[in-house]
């Protein structure tokens, strides 16, 4: 039953599942709920690099750039332009798949450090036009968003709501919802990897020379999978906008961009659940050192080295690998 | 009659260092052509060449009667090329059954919208080249891999499984370079037995091969390469005689 | 009109010639082992903040610099030895992952240690600046210049004629071949660290004037150094000088003739432009695929 249960192919997707709806028993204030919706947002987020990053093996230094695309346009385009945030968040994401196509283009021929460079200057430049166009995006100040609505239905992490007869919390309402996205997010992802692109995508990076002789187009496979991961990045951008309220341009900077790299990186590169316990814990690790004050960054430099030098494969493939060799040892033990 | 593989006048030339020199010859449909030559006399670079990984300084090469010297190597796959390498390139972040898969990606229509929300015929399509790529894995007997990840297979299985993606592809040619490489005299023997089942199904095979054994078995013509140069083409009768190739292999 | 111009010219160059050497920092230790170093900008700020330090503590200019130059090479070899050393196997992006976790780390002791502030510097002479056809050149750019001259010559002789020099090379050529003539190749990882630290720290100093210097300088400073890198093509050296002086004046020019917000921007879509022509840079090593 549990063997038959542990290859299921949908398995990851009801363990998370299972957890993201469990966790509210543990959720005890507004603070705790606006945390783990940022931590579902900003997760699908990077499940959507890590289609990049992970599976096609292409490093991106700038993918906030795309995030704060998402984010501003449909800040501005619900703002200024009265626009509903629905058509605000779709747009925004097909406008930036086409700017992720444009650019992809070129700068995806280039290898290893190359295009780890070319990235990084496109966000670098995304976010300084975001800086500098104080008329549009309100500059280094920031600019509120107004509340997601859907069909004249407005999510606001200070309403309340009741669903099912079940009273909810705004911030509570919001934190089901990015559940829902973090899984569709998560479902669409595998559904992609366990296909023919899928496979083509995983073997631009397992052996790219073999890709090419096997007929698959590797540069328009690249092409498609860093326009599928700016997208999730603009739509989760979008989302993060209007449930902060309030964003500024930090969200496409480069210190963001870092941020999610370090993620996919930390959890394990080419497993959807690692990279989200990577965003997990990335998100966490401030608030736990937050009480060390000044030793903050220290800390965090340090941990973030440690676990990179002790677990170069990730936290999640690094945990599963030890666990399985235990359990293999206890069934020969039992044997 | 039209050859399957036309080379001619063909030139690769790396700074001022000619690795292939003026080779020509040509292959028909249905044959195992064999190229063979000592360390270093450009056997590797000819393939190469012809599946589209480098382009020529000079000649041509002609697959079918079309010019296809400057296409590249998925172009080439389009055309029925496919081929394995000496160095395998297996990709090791993926099972050994979608290496095979893998293999098939031309035979397969990519519809974005009907993967990502898994359609029915997404599945169909799917599951059909999950069961040919399964039937693949055992005709070249990797068959208890079916299973396995890439990364757990022994050297010989992962040269064996690297044969299984190039037919998945259903080439017209395959081009094996060195597929006895680093193989026991039993897995050479299966290898043997593999390559003419592979041609009796009616793919041309091009083999590059160090085994002279092997070669002298299995193939209907060979060209000797030395020093980029062709040295001899003919049948392994006539290259058997060769006075050129038995001074070159005895060092004379 | 003409005195504008070669008044950005000065700056260019000046700031220019500091980007090279950050550029050649990350040459080196790229050259010895594929490792893109992300604290590398953190060596400068280290140089900068550690020199103004001791001269607080009643140090002469010249021991404080040389002490901070020294500090910063031992950072270069601990991180090194505890940090890319121990994590052979890991991939290239996790490497890039270890040594932004380093940069973290010693940013973080930096501020814990000197505190938020910026800190000023003496200009190493006069502070009186010199005058060129009416622009204005700053007494410091003419050090920051000849230092950089000095360093590049210093590191062209330590390459061709010292074994030692030879030796990083050989290593950053074929690892195993330089291993098999005998050549310690820990050793000469240790070294290209070193050796880049203390270029870095030496660039921290002699900016420090300039810019003044704080304890997160390091990584705007660090970034533009990789972008002059890979604008004059990892590995080699003469992009690394080029890259850095082309980068630098083409900065100073955007700041001065379109915009100084938008300078940032022209850098990096110039690194765009670059390499959607010359995909592995200016100089950079035309590589055969090997199959």
């Amino acid at each position: 039953m549990f063997k038959r249960f542990m290859q299921l192919r949908l398995r990851d997707l009801v363990i998370l599942a299972v957890i993201l709806f469990s966790l509210p028993a543990f959720l005890d204030n507004p603070f705790h709920y606006e945390l783990a919706t940022q931590m579902a947002i900003i997760a699908a987020t990077v499940v959507g690099l890590n289609l990049l990053v992970g599976y096609a093996g292409q490093v991106s230094l700038g993918h906030a750039g795309f995030f704060g695309l998402g984010a501003y346009f449909s800040a501005i385009m619900t703002g200024s332009y009265g626009w509903s945030a629905l058509p605000a968040l779709l747009v925004g994401a097909i406008l930036v798949g086409v700017i992720a196509w444009i650019v992809g283009r070129p700068i995806l021929r280039l290898k290893g450090h190359y295009l780890s460079m070319a990235t990084l200057a496109v966000g670098f430049i995304i976010a300084i036009i975001i800086n500098n166009e104080t008329g549009l995006t309100g500059g280094p100040d920031g600019i509120p968003v107004a509340p997601f609505d859907l069909f004249g239905w407005e999510l606001s992490p200070f309403g309340s709501y009741s669903l099912l007869g079940v009273e909810l919390s705004g911030s509570q309402a919001w934190y089901l919802f990015s559940a829902l996205v973090l899984l569709l997010a998560v479902w669409l992802a595998q559904n992609l990897i366990d296909s023919q692109i899928g496979r083509a995508l995983r073997s631009v990076h397992g052996s790219e020379v073999a890709a090419r002789v096997v007929g698959v187009n590797t540069a328009k496979y690249k092409s498609l999978v860093f326009v599928i991961s700016a997208i999730y990045a603009s739509v989760m951008g979008s989302l993060y906008a209007h449930f902060q309220g309030f964003i500024t341009p930090a969200v496409a900077g480069f210190d963001f961009s870092i941020v999610l790299i370090t993620m996919v990186v930390l959890g394990g590169m080419g497993s959807t659940m690692g990279v989200i316990l990577g965003a997990v814990v990335l998100k966490l690790l401030p608030q736990l050192l937050a009480d060390f004050q000044e030793l903050e960054a220290v800390m965090f430099g340090l941990i973030l080295m440690l676990t990179m030098i002790f677990m170069p494969k990730g936290l999640l493939p690094t945990l599963q690998r030890s666990i399985g060799r235990r359990l293999k040892k206890k069934a020969e033990g039992q044997a | 009659m039209t050859a399957l593989i036309e080379v001619r006048g063909l030139d690769k030339a790396f700074g001022g260092v000619h690795a292939v020199e003026g080779v020509s010859f040509s292959v028909q449909a249905g044959q195992v052509y064999s190229v063979i030559g000592p360390n270093g006399a450009g056997k590797t670079t000819l393939f190469n060449l012809i599946s589209g990984i480098y382009t020529p300084t000079r000649g041509e090469i002609r697959l079918n009667g079309e010019n296809t010297a400057r296409l590249a190597p998925n172009q080439l796959a389009e055309r029925g090329m496919c081929r394995t390498f000496q160095q395998m390139q297996i990709c090791m972040n993926m099972s050994a059954i979608e290496n095979v898969m893998l293999g098939r990606h031309l035979k397969l229509r990519s519809n974005l919208f009907a993967t990502l929300f898994r359609l029915p015929s997404q599945l169909r399509d799917e599951a059909f080249c999950r069961e040919r790529a399964a039937e693949l894995m055992t005709f070249v007997g990797c068959g208890d891999y079916l299973e396995h990840e890439a990364s757990a297979m022994s050297y010989g299985a992962l040269k064996r499984l690297e044969i299984a993606r190039a037919l998945a592809a259903e080439p017209k040619v395959i081009l094996l370079d060195e597929p006895a490489a680093g193989l026991n005299a039993t897995e050479t023997a299966q290898l043997e037995a593999l390559i003419r089942k592979i041609a009796d199904q009616g793919t041309t095979v091009l083999l590059v091969e160090h085994d002279m054994k092997l070669v002298m078995g299995i193939s209907d013509r060979l060209l000797v390469l030395n020093y980029g140069r062709v040295l001899a083409e003919g049948t392994p009768a006539e290259i058997r005689e060769n006075p050129d190739v038995i001074a070159a292999y005895l060092g004379g | 009109m003409f005195a504008e111009f070669l008044q950005y010219l000065f700056t260019g160059i000046t700031i220019g010639a500091t980007y090279a050497l950050i550029a050649l920092g990350f040459t080196l230790i790229y050259n010895a082992s594929h490792v893109i170093n992300f604290a590398q900008g953190e060596f400068l700020m280290i140089g900068g903040m550690a020199t103004v330090s001791f001269m607080a503590m009643g140090m002469p200019m010249l021991l404080a610099i040389i002490l901070a130059v020294v500090l910063a090479g031992i950072l270069g070899i601990l991180l090194q030895r505890l940090a890319i050393a121990p994590a052979k196997q890991a991939d290239v992006v996790t490497l890039i992952i270890i040594t932004i976790g380093a940069s973290i780390f010693i940013r973080g002791l930096a501020q814990l240690v000197w505190g938020k502030d910026y800190h000023a510097m003496p200009n190493f002479s006069t502070d009186e600046p010199i005058r060129v056809f009416g622009a204005v050149l700053n007494s410091q750019s003419l050090w920051v210049l000849g230092i950089g001259a000095v360093l590049v010559v210093a590191l062209v002789l330590f390459f061709t004629r010292t074994l030692i020099g030879k030796a990083i090379l050989a290593t950053s050529m074929n690892k195993d071949a330089a291993r098999l003539v005998g050549i310690r190749t820990q050793m000469v990882l240790m070294l290209a660290f070193m050796v880049s630290a203390l270029l870095g720290a030496i660039a921290g100093v002699v900016v420090a004037p300039i810019t003044f210097t704080s304890y997160d300088i390091g990584i705007m400073l660090g970034l533009k150094g990789f972008v002059a890198a890979a604008i004059g093509g990892l590995g080699s050296g003469l992009g690394a000088v080029v890259g850095g002086l082309l980068l630098g004046i083409v900065e100073a020019m955007a700041a001065g003739y379109i915009s100084s917000d938008y300078k940032d921007a022209v850098a990096f879509s110039m690194i765009l432009v670059v390499l959607f022509f010359m995909p592995r840079g200016l100089f950079g090593a035309k590589v055969v695929e090997r199959v």
